[in-house]
């Protein structure tokens, strides 16, 4: 034990206090800047996931959608986000599925609908209230300009609350936050 | 133990991550530093989660218990 005459509840108000200080001097402890890069359902949760996480934990948090990363914010994106089984050996099926039997059409559809009541029996949030709770826990959502372009995209085939920009912009958030992640 | 005194219950049972601490986040902006928000929640992972977040927010979280897959959190709010 510390020879103190402090009471335990006192050190803890000490602790808690010097921690908060020493966060304030630090403000990129609480800062995280994140890119989305793929556009896939199963890849669509981690960025949404940690980002919500990230703000409910009182961090400010910018999430970067490029290339296929830009169908999770896309306002078709629960008609664009789908999973397939082809050489994606990881991923749980009822039974095992060789890559030729993968390819038959249809099974893009069905695997994506299987992994939905996967999620849904856990009572995983889905996309549209992930995107929610992002939205109004402040988190920035910003669409890649160049891929936009690329992909033919508009601003207004976005979901509302977008912001736009680039690499520069994504560096520079990314060199004032403690917490950078590339998925 | 003496039984803790709550000023505000969140059930967030049956969430999966990251819905318990989005809605504790969310139940502690409406507590003033000092009172205590009880947190009920089945999701195994928030008993990661919650002590995590209770720490990076500036609460404190007062106790801990499993009743048989019913995880209760108690969490004072800190003075930010």
């Amino acid at each position: 034990m510390l020879d103190t005459k402090l009471g335990e509840e006192e050190l803890r108000r000490i602790v808690r206090e010097e921690i908060a200080a020493a966060l304030k001097k630090d403000p990129a402890a609480r800062k995280a800047a994140i890119i989305a890069s793929k556009g896939t359902l199963d890849w669509a949760y981690p960025p949404l996931i940690l980002s919500t996480a990230a703000a409910a934990s009182g961090m400010e948090v910018a999430v970067f959608f490029t290339f296929y990363g830009l169908n999770v914010i896309h306002k078709d994106f629960e008609r664009k986000l789908k999973v397939s089984p082809v050489g994606n050996p990881g991923m749980p099926m009822p039974v095992p599925v060789p890559d030729i039997v993968g390819a038959l059409p249809g099974m893009t559809g069905m695997a994506t609908a299987m992994m939905k009541s996967m999620f849904r029996k856990k009572n995983v949030a889905g996309i549209a209230e992930l995107i929610d709770v992002a939205r109004e826990s402040g988190v920035r959502l910003i669409a890649c300009q160049m891929t936009m372009e690329v992909f033919g995209y508009e601003a207004d085939d976005f979901v509302a609350g977008v912001e736009f920009g680039g690499a520069a912009a994504f560096l520079s958030t990314a060199r004032r936050a403690h917490l950078t992640l590339f998925i | 133990m003496a039984e803790i005194q709550d000023d505000e219950v969140l059930d967030a049972s049956g969430l999966s991550c990251p819905m318990p601490v989005v809605r504790a986040a969310q139940a502690m902006r409406g507590l003033a530093p000092g009172q205590v928000l009880r947190i009920v929640a089945t999701d195994r992972g928030s008993l990661a989660d919650i002590p995590a977040w209770a720490e990076d927010t500036g609460n404190e979280l007062l106790d801990t218990r499993d009743e048989g897959g019913r995880l209760v959190f108690f969490v004072r709010k800190g003075s930010e």
